[in-house]
């Protein structure tokens, strides 16, 4: 039984009793709200750049992680509320906005949970400003701290005399730097925390009344849209302002080199100008074919590095008893956020404003300034939540574009992407060949691993300084970041797997250190960049989910090899606790029967089921995770269907159960989307993934599978990320069923139709055709 | 898409009435957005792929992003927040809001009011028919689970007359 709304609004022990779901709604939907320009250096070493409490005992809590719809502004809501003891009705969360929240850097990589949750900043000044605020009512009662209690954001003395927090330090500064010492309000005590608080924004979202930014309007706002050239490369050869003359409430067509946007009074006029203006361009090189690409992909130069190399793995290889190779391509695959994105600016000739759903509020502000050549710190950038982006969508592109065509007509402009803007010149998810030579004992066991894989890259977040590194930026002169071509050097220091490289199954060795969740002492992993015709960005596990597919399919394929079970051969060659706990935690869950896959007496026609597992430990430290899929195989048709999948993540203390689950089923869902129909397709010359039609998603009429999920949690241990340890063992998951179900091996992403068909007659009449 | 001369036109939004002055060709999610500053309905694809800019007139749920303002004539369009308030929330809202159905929500216009359009058509729609109405409607934070268990919840209680339709 799930706890009452009532029961959240406790703050450690008592009850607020005024609460209505329209008090939240205006919350969350004016967050927002206006403020004064404040300095840009706001110090993240200081209470007060973080928390405030006003005179009417309102706690405002400023953080520099935003939500698009992972579920984090209810969780740093909660977490506020927990550490100072007060409902969270009381506590007012402003995210990303330049003149008052610290800079955080890029809201990404599942790293708002463990930057903001556990003893380092909006946690740690919460904690502080609970103990600041004990101390100042201890010496106002002239009470010792040990014998005050705190409730609802009162204080009482052990003489039972009582004071405010906003009587404390109403309105005004703390001035105090974060303390090194505060404590975190242990697990154990948490009313407020760790419960599945409805989110704060769902009434508004579900009543039509949630301020997206692309309901944002300001005052004398025009209309801006983009002209983007129709393939990678081209450049402006003529711009034909005849074109568009008969279009009225035209203000502006803007051309800065390569970039070219127009201007009007409606955002009809913008469309049909846009649409209408004749631009010649230079075309832009030929295209690699789609086709080879993953060839070709392992021909080109590229930048090289080791994570780990033991130096005995060719050595080894040479001994083995049977050495199992294999090679798996990772497609490109788009962000496509629903909504196109968009952005408002307003360019002063001293000062401008951008409303962005940049992931990168400070980051963007350093861009948009040296783009509009004005000094940063006269730059705000507001974060205004948009549709929900996945990582690196046209939310950046779009803020630097609104900033160009607003300073280009000296008013605020509002830019809307197109369906096909947003699409053909995203930063997609990067493609990926992934190679495999594993040595086994005659035992059946692993002896050695080599790994190599190429990946596609080109551009990427801007950060602070890389305006080249998203569309806008090269239109306008800047380039991308530079790939310099070369051998790697020898590993050092730790193992590094941010981009889970290294398959859990290795020790991970580099040096006397052994930081990889497994045994397989003789271990290889060399990752080649290379430069991608497109550009490429984070999207929702960059580089891990596409890394984790072919890993974990790949342990799957030895494990068939070995005749093992998936889960006993898996646990053979792990020595991580928590990667350990998860799996096992699976399999019960889902109760698993131990056998070899495929499930014996499989057949070649009808339909076909099977069950497949696959495991990571996220990034290497953040967040464990693993998941059974059940699916059913059509073999005539060649459809996939997933059918049930069961989870067991173990993310530390988590903040909000309910939250969690809203990202683990979306997580599951959208990498199945991914597994099945998602794939960037390109011609001789240009992207022809431009709209729904060209880039597929499974829509809400797909018969989706249940899901359940178990948690697991060590005592003790630091809160990670969630919002991408799902999605990244999805693929391996589905494709180990699928061999399960039918003894199919797919190593190509995605499963469609034609693969699983020409893979099903392969196993029949043995390989159709050699890969390239 | 052409562009032609301005025009007054009348259109009747959520139970009121409001005149604006545009170019009858304009999509009438622009008038909607920008004229009358409503909310519900958002740009998704310009397409009618998504769903995001959804509607509803006479009875049925149309894209408003590729439906031109002249074409709307005197019916009542009815939008997400023309369906129920904060404080008076229509039964299907609040499905949504005890199911906690939704990430970002961009996508709720298409999905709420396609649902509830084909639940007063057809009260005993099988899980079946309500998707395959939903089949134009796309989510990319995928709450596909909890949308259909919203719907669901939405469609036992109407069916069971927990409510006036």
């Amino acid at each position: 039984m799930a706890p009452s709304r009532r029961e959240f609004l406790k703050g450690c022990g008592a009850l607020i009793v005024s609460f209505s779901a329209a008090s939240l709604t205006q919350m969350s939907a004016s967050g927002q709200g206006q403020f004064e320009t404040h300095s840009s250096d706001i110090d993240p070493a200081k209470l007060d750049s973080w928390l405030a409490v006003g005179a009417d005992g309102i706690i405002t809590a400023y953080t520099g992680k935003c939500d698009f719809g992972q579920g984090i502004f209810t969780a740093q809501t909660q977490l506020v509320a927990e550490e100072l003891c007060v409902p969270i009705t009381r506590v007012k969360l402003i995210e990303c906005d330049t003149s008052v929240t610290p800079d955080q850097g890029t809201t990404s990589g599942s790293q708002s949970t463990p930057t903001n949750f556990n003893s380092e900043n909006l946690a740690l000044a919460a904690a502080t400003a609970r103990e600041a605020l004990l101390s100042m009512a201890a010496e106002k009662l002239g009470e010792s701290v040990d014998d005050l209690t705190l409730a609802d954001g009162v204080i009482t003395g052990k003489s039972g005399r009582q004071i405010k927090y906003e009587d404390l330090v109403g309105s005004k500064r703390f001035e105090i730097p974060l303390s090194t010492t505060a404590k975190r309000r242990s697990v154990g005590q948490w009313t407020v925390l760790g419960k599945p608080v409805p989110s704060l924004d769902r009434v508004a979202l579900m009543t039509g009344q949630f301020e997206f930014l692309h309901h944002v309007r300001v005052p004398e706002m025009l209309h801006g849209r983009v002209v983007r050239p129709p393939e990678m490369g081209a450049t402006v050869a003529h711009v034909d302002e005849q074109s568009v003359r008969d279009i009225s409430g035209l203000t502006k067509i803007v051309v800065r080199k390569d970039f070219v946007g127009v201007v009007a009074e409606t955002q009809f006029q913008a469309v049909l100008a846009a649409r209408q203006l004749a631009v010649r361009w230079n075309p832009g090189p030929e295209l690699p074919k789609q086709s080879t690409f993953f060839g070709y992909l392992k021909g080109q130069p590229s930048h090289d590095a080791l994570s780990v190399d033991s130096g005995d793995v060719g050595s080894k290889l040479a001994t083995a008893s049977n050495v199992v190779r294999a090679t798996y391509t990772y497609p490109y695959q788009m962000h496509g956020s629903l909504g196109a994105s968009c952005a408002v600016a307003d360019v002063q000739p001293d000062h401008a404003t951008v409303w962005s759903s940049t992931q990168s509020a400070y980051p963007t502000r350093s861009i948009v300034a040296k783009l509009l050549n004005l000094p940063v710190d006269s730059v705000r950038v507001i974060y205004v939540r948009g549709s929900g982006c996945y990582g690196l969508n046209g939310a950046d592109a779009a803020s630097f574009d609104a900033a160009l065509l607003s300073q280009a007509v000296g008013r605020p402009v509002r830019l809307q992407f197109s369906r096909q803007d947003e699409m053909m010149w995203e930063n997609f998810g990067s493609a990926c060949r992934i190679e495999h030579r594993a040595g086994m004992t005659p035992d059946g066991r692993i002896m050695a691993w080599d790994r190599e894989n190429w990946v596609a890259s080109l551009g990427s977040r801007p950060g602070y300084d890389q305006p080249g590194n998203v569309i806008s930026g090269m239109l306008i002169g800047y380039p991308p970041a530079p790939l310099r071509p070369g051998p790697a050097k020898a590993p050092t220091g730790r193992l590094r797997n941010g981009s889970n490289t290294v398959p859990s199954y290795f020790a991970g060795c580099v040096g006397e250190t052994c930081d990889g969740g497994g045994t397989i002492r003789s271990e290889r992993a060399l990752t080649h960049t290379v430069r991608s015709p497109f550009f490429t960005g984070p999207l929702r596990s960059p580089l891990r989910i596409q890394n984790t597919f072919a890993n974990e399919c790949f342990m799957d394929e030895l494990c068939a090899h070995a005749k093992a079970d998936p889960v006993a051969f898996r646990l053979r060659h792990l020595y991580d606790a928590r990667t350990i706990a998860v799996l096992e935690a699976a399999a019960k869950a889902s109760q698993w029967k131990p056998r070899p896959s495929p499930i014996s007496g499989a057949v070649r026609t009808g339909v076909v089921t099977g069950r497949g597992i696959a495991c990571v430990a996220y990034e290497g430290q953040n967040g464990y995770a693993a998941l059974v899929a059940e699916v059913t195989v059509d073999l005539d048709k060649g459809i996939v269907h997933p059918r049930r999948f069961v989870l067991a993540l173990d993310c530390g203390p988590i903040s909000n159960p309910d939250g969690l689950r809203n990202q683990i089923e979306g997580g599951i869902l959208q990498g199945m989307s991914r597994s099945l129909v998602e794939e960037v397709t390109w011609s001789d010359r240009r992207i022809t993934s431009i709209d729904w039609t060209t880039y597929r998603s499974l829509y809400l009429d797909y018969e989706m599978p249940t899901i359940e999920s178990v948690f697991v949690t060590p005592p003790g241990v630091r809160a990670t990320g969630a919002g991408e340890t799902t999605i990244t063992i999805t693929p391996a998951a589905i494709g180990n069923a699928i061999f399960d179900a039918a003894g199919i091996r797919l190593r190509d992403l995605p499963f469609t139709p034609e693969r699983v068909r020409a893979a099903a007659l392969e196993t029949i009449n043995g390989p159709q055709e050699t890969k390239i | 898409m052409q562009a032609r001369l301005p025009t007054q036109i009348t259109l009747k939004v959520n139970r009121s009435e409001h005149t604006v002055r545009v170019d009858p060709a304009t999509p009438l999610l622009f008038v909607l957005n920008d004229e009358l500053g409503l909310r519900g309905p958002r740009f998704g694809c310009g397409r009618a792929q998504c769903g995001s800019c959804t509607v509803i007139l006479r009875g049925q749920v149309v894209r408003s992003c590729v439906m031109p303002v002249s074409a709307v004539g005197s019916d009542e369009i009815t939008t997400l927040e023309g369906l129920g308030t904060p404080e008076r929330l229509h039964p299907i809202q609040q499905a949504f809001i005890d199911e906690g159905a939704a990430q970002c929500g961009f996508c709720l216009s298409g999905v709420i009011l396609t649902a509830k359009a084909v639940l007063d058509v057809k009260p005993e729609a099988s899980d079946q028919e309500i998707r395959d109405a939903l089949g134009g409607v796309l989510c990319r934070c995928f709450s596909h689970t909890r949308m259909m268990r919203a719907i669901r919840r939405y469609a036992e209680e109407k069916k069971h007359g927990s409510f006036p339709s």
